[in-house]
């Protein structure tokens, strides 16, 4: 009975350890190196997160003035809607 | 539990050199090294039938780079300059679509030639760290000296003390 438990124990604890190889193996492949040749999809206006500069200026001054605070979303000024 | 404990850090630890692999790449072009034979990249385009005993600038660019595009007309004027004193340039493209290479070309309109890298094998080999890239190469086919990136004025001005140096330099 003794045996039979070590071995349970031993067997429990290998399986650990394959799971635990596993799951670091697993989390390396979420890596990838982008080379700069291969930034093609990447220099793509589309990727860009302000492409209209103009428009964002506009947004973040309706923005700052509803919300009757200044500074919101990296613009200056007051929160009255006169600049 | 000791044993569980360095067997997880062992894990860990080769876990993380795994991670580390593509960061590090093995060979790239650099000073010192001779230029690879680009006849055996199987490159798109017709490359100069003679290139032993000339000063080369070779250069990686993409249509999509923006730097790339600023870098060209300054290229066009240094072929104006250097080209019958020996200086050839020879742009590589690393476009992956073929039309978007031409239609670059056909706004730029340089007279020096471009050809297409389009397996990418060259500049994997050169393995650049910046787009454009320019290597300088001197009359006896050594890199001599590597540009990453273009930085208007500033790097034109070093391509004409550099050229002008290999050019008065002898070739083999």
């Amino acid at each position: 009975m003794k045996s039979f438990t070590r071995a349970a124990s031993n067997s429990v604890s290998r399986a650990a350890k394959l799971l635990v190889v596993a799951a670091l193996l697993f989390s390396a492949t979420s890596c990838a190196v982008v080379k700069p040749w291969q930034r093609e999809t990447l220099a793509d206006s589309i990727m860009q997160p302000d492409r209209d500069p103009m428009g964002s200026g506009l947004i973040d001054h309706v923005y700052f003035s509803r919300e009757a605070a200044s500074g919101g979303r990296s613009v200056g000024g007051g929160g009255c809607g006169c600049n | 539990m000791c044993r569980h404990n360095s067997f997880i850090v062992r894990a860990t630890l080769v876990a993380f050199l795994l991670l580390l692999l593509p960061v590090f790449s093995i060979g790239s072009l650099k000073q010192g090294d001779r230029m690879p034979d680009l006849s055996s990249f199987k490159l798109e385009g017709r490359l100069p039938d003679k290139l032993q005993g000339r000063v080369i600038l070779l250069d990686f660019w993409a249509s999509w780079c923006g730097p790339c595009k600023l870098s060209f007309p300054a290229m066009e004027k240094l072929n104006q300059e250097y080209e019958k004193k020996g200086l050839t340039i020879i742009a590589v493209s690393v476009d992956e679509k073929r039309e978007n290479m031409e239609r670059f070309l056909k706004e730029m309109k340089v007279s020096f030639p471009t050809v297409r890298d389009a397996q990418q094998k060259l500049v994997g080999a050169a393995d650049v760290q910046a787009m454009p890239t320019s290597f300088l190469i001197d009359r006896t086919g050594k890199v001599r000296y590597v540009h990453d990136g273009f930085y208007g004025d500033k790097t034109v001005k070093k391509y004409h003390e550099e050229i002008e140096q290999l050019l008065k330099e002898g070739g083999r």
